[in-house]
């Protein structure tokens, strides 16, 4: 873990310092004096050799300190934590909902396997999937939104509740519409490999209906892919919504992620980037270790 | 005297061929991605949808099935065109001493109003570009976008997972470190990053115009899985007896990589590299929405759906819908092809 930590902090910083814009020059405009450029290159570490502003670089990280936006002055840190509630709030329950759901529905059609309504349900998953998100959102704001008036078109209060109740539930139905078909397809997947194992032929050998077969032996089987997919998907409840934030002006990190590369506001992106590659890192082990808990088989090494 | 037990190996090649035709899915899908490519061959050759970026409608025109249809907006701009008669500043205005002689130099310049139509075969844009043009340049566009990506990803991805899973030890360690490094980084934010990168460094301009920023933006991020499945590959390959075999006589390892083994691992790259393409699609189109796709001069899929969301809050449908369409097809398509492709490449499979 430490080498690819230190290899995530030497790539954001290489990108950025030898691909990336001349920081005196974004952060000063076009019209300064070469008095400015030559102090904003000071203030930033830039006139020393680039071991040094490495360490900075570091000292940035460790410290949780990227000091401040380079277009807003904000402090990066608090940045990053006034903007982590809206966008757990949204990404939460899309991958709660996303989940329980496609886990039955995967469980009935591995169940008619082969026949019709398998068939039927496949092919509108591949159909639904060549959509892209963006259409469904555009469609599903204005139908919903805009149109029938369900749902508020767009916004965001100071209060949980409220967000959850009110702003949260157009966002979270159509990212679960969407996120629905793959997971289906691949949960299907995951149960149809275990019904070849020997100890689905066993229950049937011993008079076993179908559907307990599938609930009580496959299920907890199945499971453990699906918990591989779930950790998956973790690191994406931080910033995977970022369209939906777009789109209903939700004041989240992937929204605030947009906003940095549009404005140039180089700070931003790095302390997030490093710093949700860290969490990525954390989450996989945790799901690691999660799976020696679910099945002993797995060996770490 | 013909040859009636024909005993030698059916070519790989033609036995995909003859496996991909006899699935029926396989085949529609394969005509529709071929009926697409032409499309393309025929819109970069400038035969389709040349003049896409010409005001060929009025504002909004309608489809040609909908010709009856109220169009404010055109309408409206007439209105305004008539009344543009701007009230005299003379006495104020600094540059009015130069106002006749800008005069006479319109005087010489013809411009010439072409005739603009009130219905286009499936209605226009804002500006009255045809959507139906429009839709067959982007679709040239991010399919090339998502060709292009999907190609260099996998000779990264290709060369890469050679490397590691042919020479093991200490090659193998380093490209592993490249490789979590890349994967532990979300992709969202590796695209983000690097666009924020090539937008405002030394190389923005290199890249001004063109499709090379997206394409670069996709190779870069998308050749882990491909590493990963070559690697794998490749590890099971490297000493295999047609290998060893290979060696015994004086191949190279360049010749044994790339000679012996990399045609018997094609079957998983082929693969591979046509999943990629349907998710690079759906990331360009996406990027290109958020203005960090394709240049504004061009037009993709993208850059479509995002003039489509105003457009559909007063009532114009059909640029949202000529994209969601053309772009629905081909993808589906293109994942049926796949999908009979993986089944034609390993019959052991199922």
């Amino acid at each position: 873990m430490v080498p690819t930590l230190a290899g995530v902090i030497l790539l954001v910083f290489l990108l950025f310092k030898f691909f990336g814009g001349d920081p005196s020059q974004i952060l000063a405009g076009q019209v300064a004096s070469a008095e400015q450029i030559d102090a904003i290159r000071r203030e930033l570490g830039l006139d020393r050799p680039w071991y040094v502003q490495l360490g900075i670089f570091l000292r940035e990280i460790l410290t949780f300190d990227f000091g401040k936006s380079w277009m807003t002055r904000e402090q990066v840190s608090d940045i990053f934590l006034t903007r982590l509630p809206a966008t757990l709030t949204i990404t939460v329950p899309i991958l709660l909902l996303e989940v329980a759901l496609a886990i039955p529905i995967a469980m009935l059609v591995a169940y008619y396997r082969g026949r019709l309504l398998d068939r039927v349900i496949m092919a509108v998953c591949v159909a639904a999937m060549s959509i892209s998100f963006l259409v469904y959102i555009i469609v599903g704001q204005y139908l919903l939104g805009f149109e029938l008036g369900w749902f508020p078109v767009q916004g965001w209060s100071d209060d949980f509740w409220r967000n959850l109740v009110v702003y949260a539930p157009l966002p979270v139905l159509l990212a679960t519409l969407v996120s629905l078909a793959p997971q289906t397809r691949l949960y299907r997947s995951f149960f149809l490999d275990e019904t070849k194992n020997d100890y689905v032929r066993t229950a049937r050998a011993k008079g076993l209906s179908e559907p307990a077969i599938l609930r009580r032996h496959v299920l907890p089987n199945a499971l453990v892919p699906v918990l591989t997919n779930v950790s998956l998907l973790l690191p994406g409840v931080f910033v995977g919504s970022f369209l939906l934030e777009i789109f209903f002006s939700i004041p989240g990190l992937g929204r605030e992620i947009y906003i940095a590369v549009n404005r140039s506001d180089y700070p931003v992106i790095q302390a997030f980037t490093v710093y949700l590659a860290v969490l990525t890192m954390f989450i996989n082990l945790g799901a690691d270790i999660l799976y020696r808990v679910v099945d002993p088989r797995i060996q770490l090494r | 005297m013909a040859a009636i037990l024909d005993l030698t190996p059916e070519n790989a090649w033609s036995a995909l061929w003859r496996r991909l035709r006899e699935d029926r899915a396989g085949a529609v899908s394969l005509g529709i991605v071929a009926a697409y490519l032409f499309m393309i061959l025929f819109a970069a050759a400038g035969i389709l949808a040349r003049g896409w970026s010409q005001e060929v409608g009025v504002p909004y025109a309608n489809p040609g099935f909908l010709g009856e249809r109220p169009n404010l907006e055109a309408a409206l701009r007439k209105k305004t065109e008539r009344k543009g008669v701007a009230p005299d500043l003379s006495k104020v205005d600094p540059l009015a001493p130069k106002y006749s002689e800008w005069e006479r130099r319109t005087q010489a310049l013809r411009t010439v109003e072409p005739e603009r139509a009130m219905t286009l075969p499936w209605g226009g844009d804002r500006w009255g570009h045809d959507v139906l043009a429009k839709a067959i340049k982007g679709s040239q566009v991010s399919i090339a976008v998502g060709v292009a990506a999907a190609l260099c990803a996998s000779v990264i991805g290709t060369l890469l997972g050679a490397f590691a899973g042919f020479y093991g030890r200490w090659v193998n360690d380093v490209l592993e470190w490249l490789y979590n490094v890349f994967t532990s980084i979300p992709s969202i934010l590796l695209i983000f990053s690097l666009a924020a990168v090539l937008r405002s460094g030394p190389f923005a301009n290199w890249f001004a115009s063109g499709i090379w920023t997206v394409v670069i933006i996709l190779a870069v991020t998308g050749w882990t899985g491909m590493y990963r499945l070559v690697r794998a590959e490749y590890m099971k390959h490297r000493s295999r007896e047609y290998v060893l075999a290979a060696q015994a006589i004086g191949a190279s390892a360049t010749s044994r990589m790339f000679v012996h083994i990399l045609p018997n691992v094609s079957h998983v790259i082929l693969v591979q590299l046509s999943l990629l393409v349907v998710a690079f699609i759906k990331v360009e189109v996406i990027l290109s929405f958020l203005g960090l796709g394709v240049p504004v001069d061009m037009v993709s899929w993208g850059t479509m759906l995002s003039e489509a969301q105003t457009e559909l809050v007063i009532g114009k449908w059909w640029q949202l819908a000529a994209a969601t369409v053309f772009m629905a097809i081909f993808l589906t398509a293109f994942s049926m092809l796949t999908d009979s492709l993986r089944d034609a490449l390993d019959p052991k499979l199922r």
